[in-house]
């Protein structure tokens, strides 16, 4: 019997997770995929929201402003490339002008620091790229960005190394209530378990639905993007938001801390796992970008994506004890990135009001540090590779990854099985040529290092094998 | 201090660091990302290599073997295993490698010859699903030759670029099956005999004026969808076919790799996407010279080294003699012409002629390249036909530039 | 009359040949001769990879030392497809004897150690 078993290990599971390994418990966390922040977390605006988007009063409000201040404190003791570089949303109309007036009321309300309107000549003056036709702007100086999926990997990591057990390639296919307990059922063995935490993102309302009665539908929406090459990556230097819709936050146009730039999402119904980018959908983000900053050069995209968000058509997160000693974390769409720490200490708050005693550990590690060959200087780079020559071997020549930082992320405590792991890991592959060069090279030192035949090698989830057969007579 | 530092050790870099050695220089340093010489010419396992340079037909392998062996005869210093991160305005090159260690070299002259890569899916926007199965034809080419391991069975390659139909050949061979070649242009983007011996040997349909416009499938590639476009390259709705493959892979051109260059403060052409070069190959920044793909994507192996050289010669002069003299003439692209390169001539520089490389922008029957200027036509150049797939090459009398100033201009004359 | 495209070099001359074999529109004596094999006995230099033992990498390329009959060209892939080599190989070094009785040899292209 454990105590608390988190259903998902994207963003908000990771961060309960981390939340309740500062305490003396026994918690599970179970994931389907193969490795941690591969929903909702990898594909979405990889953007840390002020705040003012909210209606005031809702939890949402509330776990946004705060979620805010903490992926701030977060990101900078877990070593997670953040920068608060501030955001703008964009009026085009005396309309629009109102509407800025209305989310700088909310944000006040909400208690986002710092809001201003600015002029359209202001907004320029800071954003040179906008378009002429900017009438004014709402400036958020708190509003980041982040690398989402390391985000969730230092929560992850943190909570791994504070006791949590990871379970990955572990589907949940029922919870039955025992007592004062549950059976959480899997298609790897049953866990019994005090309390459970639903953080399972698009499939939250399956989830929920396998403890308590019916109460919401999970409407997932997809979002399609651009990822531009880093030399369009000072197009912009804030987030450049539009006003929002009843559909969204609108297309942005955001340098990425990776030094991209992305531009993106559109909105539309879709189903919960697909993920696919469409002619039509693309199109729409790309002219409507344009309104904001008319000069993107699309010529220098490297990547298409779509994210698919877990919408339910209501204002505010699904968060709440929804059966005994059973926590819905549910229904996080946008901010939940942002939410996502605030998310995590909202639900240990839960689970104590459930019952739960907790604890504090006296030694709670919080702290990760991982070794960024491209960020070093010439020095500390001369005496990296002398100490360790696999430091001196680039793999990934576009984001210059070294063959030292990817067999160091194979010795983290959530180790990569894939070559997108990897990716989200150390960038080997994220860059210009999208892994033309160095995917084949990921393939050779994951399949050497996890003694595996390259055929047994995937690309991301299971069963996303890359090669079909050897040459030369292989099987098949 | 080195006289030269060589950056790429392939076909470009080798044929430059022993035209510079023969040229006088003694002190030359290759530095080679790869943990052998040779470049992408050890995965270009088929034949066809060397019929200008060596007058028979090599592998790539054994192409880039002749240089290496030329090479080994001369005192060039080679680092392999070695990867230039950085080359700044005064020259000092930084490099990093295992055996190497991180490391500043200084030089008197620098040569660009780091390549191309391969244009990917993200750069032509193909909508759909993200599974396992996409690759580049280089990046399959990789696996099957150099790995030992089929990346599909079944297979669609959208472009017609060599590597892609060599790649369809290649695959075909080890089994696979390949269903449909499919470009996107009313013509063929790779060299005509490949056209004949990798598709039509193997009866692989090739269909131009066609674009992939969905990829299908979960874990892998399930199916992708084919469209007819029209003459803006827009996909006509109604003329949609399915393939059920699993493998979709790409030869959809080629991007000189110039991020370095860039970063070096060297003129980039936005047609080339290479440097900007004089007749020697060299750049806007004095002592900097570049050739090879990196400067421009050829079709022929034959023709970098003949460019490299003439580079390596270059720089060899520049650090004996001294910078080369002359006020620069424009090369200007007249009708038909994409680029040229190279796109400045200081016939100051020049002994008795130079070569102009350039492609067309569309197919010519018979036809005339006209060097002219202003309205007098300085030299012409008979052509059976003309195609933007196949590299056009002209040499041009350097005393037909005397007695006037202002650009000159290359263009096509259809007759 | 026959057209087809000369494949020997770069240059890919449109060459027609009538009944009689006289061959046109080639650049140079080699389109000619390869005009009249491809439309008499067809032939192809076949390149592919052997299995090595001991080397950097798990394949090593070969080629035929000489052009094989078109048609056995499956023969001859099926025949390389058997062969294991061992490191070091050095470039011409002969893998293959006498492929599929073809009379032309199979040699690694490529050094390996």
């Amino acid at each position: 019997m454990v105590d608390v078993v988190i259903i998902g290990c994207g963003v908000v599971g990771a961060a309960a997770a981390m939340e309740l390994s500062r305490y003396k418990l026994d918690v599970v966390i179970v994931e389907r995929e193969n490795d941690v922040a591969v929903g909702t977390t990898k594909a979405n605006s990889a953007i840390l929201h002020a705040g003012y988007d909210p209606k005031p009063g809702t939890l949402m409000a509330r776990l946004n402003v705060r979620g805010s201040e903490l992926c701030r404190e977060y990101c900078a003791a877990l070593d997670v490339p953040y920068r608060r570089c501030g955001s703008m949303v964009l009026a085009f109309s005396e309309k629009e002008t109102e509407t800025l007036r209305e989310l700088l009321d909310r944000g006040v309300k909400n208690g986002v620091p710092g809001l201003k309107i600015i002029s359209g000549d202001e907004a320029r003056a800071r954003e040179p790229e906008l378009a002429d036709t900017v009438l004014e702007a709402l400036w958020a100086p708190s509003a980041a960005i982040v690398s989402p999926w390391e985000m969730c990997l230092a929560f992850a990591e943190t909570a791994v190394k504070n006791g949590v057990e990871l379970r990955l390639n572990t589907a949940v296919t029922g919870i039955d209530r025992r007592g004062d307990g549950y059976t959480v059922r899997t298609d790897r063995g049953d866990i019994e378990t005090k309390y459970v935490v639903n953080a399972a993102g698009v499939d939250s309302g399956t989830i929920h639905d396998m403890a308590a009665p019916h109460s919401f539908d999970i409407k997932p929406s997809r979002g399609e993007y651009y990822l531009l090459d880093k030399a369009e990556g000072t197009r912009v230097n804030t987030v450049v938001f539009q006003c929002p819709t009843e559909r969204g936050k609108g297309v942005l146009v955001s340098p990425t801390v990776h030094g991209n730039l992305i531009v993106g999402p559109n909105a539309e119904p879709s189903m919960p796992h697909d993920a696919a980018t469409t002619a039509a959908g693309l199109a729409f983000v790309k002219e409507t970008a344009c309104l904001s900053v008319p000069k993107i050069n699309y010529s220098k995209s490297i990547r298409n994506f779509a994210g698919i968000r877990a919408n339910t058509g209501r204002d505010d997160f699904i968060i709440g004890v929804s059966a005994p000693r059973f926590v819905d974390l549910a229904g996080i769409c946008s901010p939940g990135l942002t939410s996502a720490p605030a998310i995590g200490e909202y639900a240990a708050e839960l689970l104590a009001r459930e019952g739960l005693a907790l604890e504090k550990k006296e030694n709670f590690d919080f702290s990760r540090r991982r070794i960024r060959f491209k960020e070093l200087s010439p020095e500390a780079r001369e005496e990296l590779v002398r100490r360790d020559p696999a430091y001196g071997r680039v793999i990934c020549r576009c984001e210059t990854v070294t063959e030292g930082e990817i067999l160091a992320c194979l010795h983290t405590p959530i180790p990569p099985v894939s070559v997108d792991g990897v990716k989200r890991r150390v960038n080997a592959g994220m860059g210009r040529c999208q892994g033309g060069f160095c995917a084949p090279r990921v393939v050779e030192i994951l399949s050497r290092e996890l003694g595996l035949s390259p055929g047994e090698i995937v690309k991301d989830r299971t069963g996303m094998n890359i090669l079909v057969r050897e040459t030369k007579g292989g099987e098949g | 201090m080195y006289d030269l530092i060589v950056i790429g050790g392939g076909p470009a870099g080798l044929a430059a660091a022993c035209s510079a050695w023969d040229n006088g220089l003694r002190s030359i340093l290759i530095v080679e990302r790869d943990r052998e010489l040779g470049g992408i010419l050890n995965q270009c396992i088929h034949n066809g290599f060397g019929l200008t340079r060596f007058k028979e037909e090599l592998t790539g392998p054994e192409y880039a073997h002749r240089f290496v062996e030329l090479l080994s005869r001369t005192g060039v210093e080679a680092r392999t295993d070695t990867m230039v991160l950085e080359v700044t305005l005064d020259l000092r090159v930084h490099m990093t490698g295992p055996e190497t260690g991180y490391r500043v070299e200084e030089a008197k002259s620098v040569i660009l010859a780091m390549g191309c890569r391969e244009r990917t899916r993200g750069a032509i926007g193909i909508p759909g699903t993200r599974p396992a199965g996409v690759f580049t034809a280089g990046a399959a080419q990789r696996y099957v030759n150099v790995e030992g391991w089929l990346p599909g069975r079944r297979v669609v390659i959208l472009g017609s670029g060599d590597i892609g139909l060599i790649m369809a050949r290649r695959m075909t061979m080890e089994g696979a099956k390949v269903l449909a070649c499919v470009e996107v242009m009313p013509y063929s983007g790779g060299l005509t005999r490949n056209i004949v011996q990798c598709l039509e040997d193997f009866d692989i349909p090739l269909y131009l004026s066609h674009t992939v416009t969905d990829i299908r499938g979960g874990d892998r590639v399930e199916q992708v969808v084919v469209s007819r476009v029209d003459e803006n390259r827009r996909p006509i709705p109604g003329t949609e076919m399915l393939f059920d493959c699993d493998t979709l892979l790409l030869s959809v051109g080629l991007i000189p790799e110039n991020e370095l260059s860039e970063r070096a403060g060297v003129e980039i052409d936005p047609r080339t996407k290479g440097p900007a070069v004089y007749e020697n190959m060299e750049t806007s920044l004095p002592g900097v010279f570049s050739c090879g793909n990196v400067t421009h994507v050829h079709d022929l192996v034959d023709f970098v080294s003949a460019e490299s050289e003439r580079a390596g010669a270059a720089a060899a002069r520049f650090v004996l003699n001294g910078p080369a003299a002359g006020e620069p003439i424009a090369l200007q692209n007249g009708f038909g012409v994409s680029y040229t390169v190279p796109q400045r001539v200081r016939p100051g520089n020049v002994e008795k002629a130079f070569n102009v490389f350039f492609r067309v922008n569309r197919n010519f029957g018979k036809s005339e390249i006209v060097v002219s200027r202003g309205e007098t036509d300085l030299c012409r150049f008979k052509r059976d036909r003309l195609a933007p797939g196949e590299m056009e090459n002209i040499t041009v009398p350097v005393k037909l530039l005397e007695g006037a100033s202002g650009p000159i201009t290359v263009a096509v004359r259809e007759v | 009359m026959r057209e087809l495209v000369c494949i020997v070099c770069p240059r890919g001359c449109h060459m027609k040949v009538d009944d009689e074999l006289n061959v046109s529109g080639n650049f140079c004596p080699r389109g000619a001769s390869y005009a009249k094999a491809e439309l008499t006995h067809p032939t192809r230099v076949v390149t592919s990879t052997v299995r090595i033992k001991g080397a950097r990498y798990p394949r090593c390329p070969v080629k035929t030392a000489a052009p094989v009959p078109k048609e056995r060209v499956g023969d001859v892939m099926a025949e390389i497809a058997k062969v294991e080599i061992s490191a070091p190989v050095r470039v011409g070094d002969t893998v293959i004897e006498d492929v599929c009785g073809t009379g032309a040899a199979v040699v690694a292209t490529r050094e390996l150690t």
